[in-house]
This record gives C-alpha cells, structure tokens and sequence, in this order.
C-alpha cells in the first residue's frame, strides 16, 4: 500500500511495485485520484487526516505500508497550517491504523534530511544517530522531525513491525517539481550574498529504486540517501546557465516579501536557511547496510535536470564554451604566427 | 616563426581561459567539507603568496616532519589578532613540501556565522572544528590543521606574545588517538606582532557578540589602513610527530592520557617558539 499517490513520486512508485512480480497487488492511497498513470495498481481514496485510514488498511489488509505523504513545501498543501495538519495529524491517522492492524509487517516511511536542519554549528556530515544535534527546527524540518519521533514511537509499540525510515536529499531530476527545482528553474536565481553552501541531490529515478529496494526486501533501520559527491550553489546555478543575483538575505522580510509577491519564489524560512548554511550527510550506511548504490552522482542528477528544464539560460553552458573556442582559437593563431 | 616569450604568455592566456570556462559553466567539484581544490590552487593560495614571502618573509623549518601521504594532526600556536597566522601554515605546507598537500584546518563556529567568510573557509578547505569532522578528515587520510588555544591565543595581549595559552579540552589528542595519527607540533613565530592588540574594546565585543574587538596601534586608527599587518619576520617550525597508536584500546576516553599528551604537545611547541624567537633576533627585520 502507497500512500501518497496522487503525487509525483507516490504515482511512479505505486507504477514501479504494480510491474514488479514479486509484489502481490499495490493499493494507492490519496484524497484526490492520480493524475499520473499508476500502472496496475488500485486507487483507494481516504483522507490521511482523519480515520478513513485506519478503514482503508482494515479493508484491504496490506503487509507493507509506504508512507510518502509528508509534504516538503507549503505550497503543495495550500499553505503551512493544510502542511503541518498533513505531516502531523496524517502520520499520527495512518500510524493508528497501522497499530490497530493485524496484517501490517512493514512500515517505510520516506523522510528527508531537513531533520538535520541547516546551521553554521552543524557538522559537515551529518550522521543517522546525529538528529539530537539539530535543535533549531523549523516549519517542514520540525514537521520531519515530529514524523520520526512518532515513527520511533510505533516501532516501540509493534517491535513486530520492520520500520524503515529513508531520509532523503533533495530529490531532482527531468521530471519532479520542488521547491529546489523551481529555483534553479528561474531565469535569474536569487542567491544569498556572501554565502555558496554545499548539499547533496538525489536523482529521481534513484529515489523510486531506494524506495522499492526498501518495499520488496528487509532493511529495517534509518538510512540517508543521497548522491554522490557535492554541489554548491553558485556551481548548479552556473551549470543550469542562470544568472545568480546576490540578495543581501533571502529570509528578510522585504526580499522574501518581494520575491513572493511578484510570484518569482516562494521560499520559506526552512528553504533560506538550507540556501544559507547547506547540509552535508554521511550516506555509509547507505551503501554497506542499505546495500544501495545512486546511479546518479549530485551532479548528475543536477545536469539531467538541467538538460531537461533549464536550457538556453544567458550563460548556457554551450553558449559559454563556443565563446571559449572561439577565443582560443584565436590567441593560437596570433600566438603561432 | 615564435618567439618564446610570446608562446609562454599564450600559453598562460589559454589557460586561464579555459578556468575562466571552467568556473563559468561550473565545471568544477567540490567535496564534503565545500574544499575548492583548484579555486584554492589557482586563486586564493595566489593571492596570499605576496604577503607570506615578500611581506612576512616566512621561512619553514622541518618539512620533512610532515608526511607525504596519509593523515596526520598539525596542532599549532595561535596568535595575530586576526587569524592571519592558519593561512601562512596553509601555503608554508602546499609550497614547501614536495607532495604540494593541502592544510585542511579548523576553525571556530563564528568563522561559519560570517557571510563571505564562511564561503572562503570552506572553500579553501576549512571545516568547523568538531570532533565528528576531524574524524572524518583523519579516516580520509587528511592532513589536518588545529591551532587549539582558540580565541584566548588570536585574543590575547600583546604583553603576553609568544605564551601559549590552555590548549582547549584536549579534544584534538582524543581524535588523534582515536584515529591512531601522529601529532605534528608546529610553531609559528612572527604571527604576534602583525597587529599587537594593546586593549580590548570590551563593550563593543559583548554588544557585538565577538570575542573581542581589537584596539591596535594602528586599529581603529588609521580606518581601514590599520587593517594592513605589520611586516614581522615570520618563521614556522614543524617538530618531530608525536606518535599516538601504542596507547591501545579507550585510550581516547582516559582523561589522564588526554591530559598528558596534551601537556606535552604544549611544552614542544613553546621550547621550540623559545629557540625560534632567539634565533629570528629582531622581530621586524
């Protein structure tokens, strides 16, 4: 059972586990029907916040569970209180049911690695056992946070429920919209003056096959899943061929009001501080427990988003190199005659 | 027909053409910590060679100390009111040793609290120091630099040049011996009299939540022209490594070996700052 289908990512996961023989049969759960084709997969529609949940689970019995319903931005729930009631109250609702549930023996919650949140004190790598360390959450990072500790709960309360928590890095690629991609998307990206953090990306096709290797094998335990490698910034700004414009801080009331009221971003306190200080995990568990291996590297991910979403920029990077041809080609000339 | 003189400017015109592309479409990469390598190389190492060999006329003693691969932990005597002092380790390694090896050195959360600042820090290789970084620059087989007296040793007054202060908790000696690396003391001399902090404006730091806000003979002064450090003559010393792997198992959490490899990493680098100190004679010339 997927829940969270009517999204992007719950869509395309529900498709891949529906193709896969060695799952049974794949119930999406959303409040409204996906627009994305799900494959063989079932539709059930229930409302995550509220006990139409716990019928859905009584009525079709599933042993896996896959929560993908915590929401990253305000705008895909329609504003922070619809974000935090979905996040919360709906991770509470589907727990619930979930501990009322005879048949559930799986329970893969898909987090991210805001829970870490964002701070000049952090260390460079954050670790799965280093949470306590950030205390400064706010918005989507408490929201995250707030979802583990309930999912810490449950599996204290049915030990015979394998939990697996998958934190995430931004996820980005050809197709998903997210916040991050819609930054990187606009024609003159606004950056934080003096700052050029580093962070991590997850290609969305890795994310779908993290996902599903967690669904159909036995990996309980808490997992970062990110890229290979490291980006910054003004570097993914540079290879979307965008113009980056230094805005003194993106938090501050006046340019946060700005950019939103002229529809350019809509980035909130959680976005600015991940644009102001960055995040950097460790993804060893990963790659020797997990046993999981990204086919894209951060910056992979990153150009195959940018093939797709964001060419023909001023600086494009073609655009860049032909210049650079052309001028080398002229220095030799001169330089050889 | 070429002329030699041309094709060697040709060639350096190339060059920077091509890191001029480089840098514009992004093509570069950096890794966990933000460590700009070629950035470091080709800009910021460049920008400071001026000031470590014409200004400061640094000479480096004992490079043969620091080895060609694999981690070690360089800890250091710290002083200059401005933290002037990691920088000139920094490129006394990378020009000096034959392996060129990159410092990756330790600084202070308030490093990371500063807009521009933060961003060179990282990308010339810095990282914050906590222990869950410097264990794993050390499993990377890093070089890593700390300079453990903190602000009590960038702070302190000129009256108490050359004396080195507590050298922290200790914290460095645990993650040596944590990760089993050699310690290599290291002692720099001309660092203190670059911006002699005769007082403290102390007011002015606690509402400016600083460690302090030096007031030298030249600063607040002369305005930005007491920002220029004075022309010390600069000598670094690197001592023999200071072996930490035959302590064996929880070593690292044994507060009595902690306190007694840290005491004898000080007294090192102070005998060697004395002797360093005789032998530069006079401290401008």
């Amino acid at each position: 059972m997927v829940v969270g289908v009517a999204r992007y990512l719950g869509a395309r996961l529900a498709r891949l586990l529906s193709e896969d023989p060695t799952v049974g049969r794949v119930i999406g759960v959303d409040v409204v029907p996906p627009t994305e084709d799900i494959g063989a997969a079932e539709f059930a529609e229930a409302d995550i916040t509220t006990s139409a949940v716990n019928r859905v689970i009584a009525r079709y019995g599933p042993d896996t569970v896959v929560h993908m319903n915590i929401l990253a931005t305000r705008s895909d729930a329609g504003g922070r209180a619809p974000q935090k009631e979905i996040n919360v109250i709906g991770t509470m609702q589907l727990l619930a049911a979930c501990q009322r549930s005879d048949t559930v023996s799986k329970l893969i919650v898909k987090s991210s690695t805001a829970v870490y949140g964002a701070h000049p004190a952090a260390p460079a790598l954050f670790a799965e056992d280093m949470v306590q360390g950030a205390l400064t959450r706010r918005g989507y990072e408490k929201d995250a946070g707030e979802v583990e500790a309930y999912v810490r709960g449950f599996s204290r309360r049915r030990p015979d429920v394998a939990v697996t928590i998958l934190r995430l890095a931004n996820v980005i690629g050809p197709t998903i919209r997210t916040a991050l991609s819609e930054y990187f998307a606009l024609p003159i990206v606004p950056v934080v003056l003096g700052r050029d953090p580093r962070f991590q990306l997850v290609h969305e096709d890795d994310c779908l096959d993290v996902l599903r290797l967690a669904t159909v094998e036995d990996h309980p335990g808490i997992f970062n899943v990110a890229g290979d490698g490291f980006m910054v910034v003004s570097q993914a700004v540079r290879r979307a061929g965008r113009i980056p414009m230094p805005v003194p801080s993106l938090g501050a009331p006046f340019v946060g009001g700005l950019l939103r009221r002229t529809g350019i971003a809509d980035l909130d306190s959680v976005q600015v501080r991940f644009l102001t200080y960055g995040r950097g995990v460790d993804t060893t568990r990963m790659s020797h427990e997990l046993g999981f291996t990204p086919r894209y590297g951060t910056v992979d991910a990153f150009d195959a988003f940018a093939q797709a979403r964001a060419q023909g920029g001023l600086l494009d990077r073609e655009r860049v190199t032909a210049v650079e041809g052309m001028l080398q080609s002229l220095i030799s000339r001169n330089g050889t005659r | 027909m070429s002329y030699p003189g041309i094709a060697g400017a040709v060639e350096r015109l190339q060059q920077a053409l091509a890191f001029t592309r480089r840098r514009l479409t992004g093509d570069f990469t950096v890794d966990a910590f933000g460590f700009d390598e070629e950035l470091t190389e080709q800009v910021l190492l460049p920008l400071l060679r001026p000031l470590y060999s014409t200004w400061f006329r640094t000479e480096v003693r004992g490079i043969e100390n620091i080895p060609d691969s694999g981690a070690a932990l360089v800890v250091a005597n710290h002083s200059g009111t401005i933290p002037v002092d990691s920088l000139m380790t920094q490129l006394a390694i990378h020009d000096e040793h034959p392996a060129h090896r990159h410092l990756r050195t330790l600084a202070a959360t308030l490093v990371f609290q500063l807009p521009v600042i933060s961003d060179l820090a990282r990308r010339s290789g810095s990282t914050l120091a906590c222990t869950d970084d410097v264990a794993t620059l050390l499993s990377r087989g890093e070089l890593v630099g700390v300079w453990p007296e903190g602000f009590k040793g960038v702070g302190k007054p000129f009256s108490e040049r050359y004396k080195l202060q507590r050298f922290g908790r200790g914290g460095f000696v645990a993650a040596a011996l944590r990760a089993g690396v050699p310690i290599i003391p290291c002692s720099i001399v001309g660092a203190e009299e670059i911006y002699p902090l005769v007082a403290n404006a102390d007011f002015l730091a606690r509402l400016l939540r600083l460690p302090y806000v030096p007031i030298t003979p030249t600063f607040p002064w002369l305005g930005p022209l007491g920002l220029v450090p004075l022309p010390s003559k600069w000598m670094i010393e690197f001592g023999e490594p200071i072996a930490t792997d035959g302590y064996g198992d929880g070593a690292a959490d044994d507060p009595m070996v902690i306190f007694d490899l840290t005491d004898h990493v000080r007294d090192v680098v102070q005998g060697t700052l004395n002797t360093l100190r005789d032998t530069r004679g006079h401290p401008f010339l």
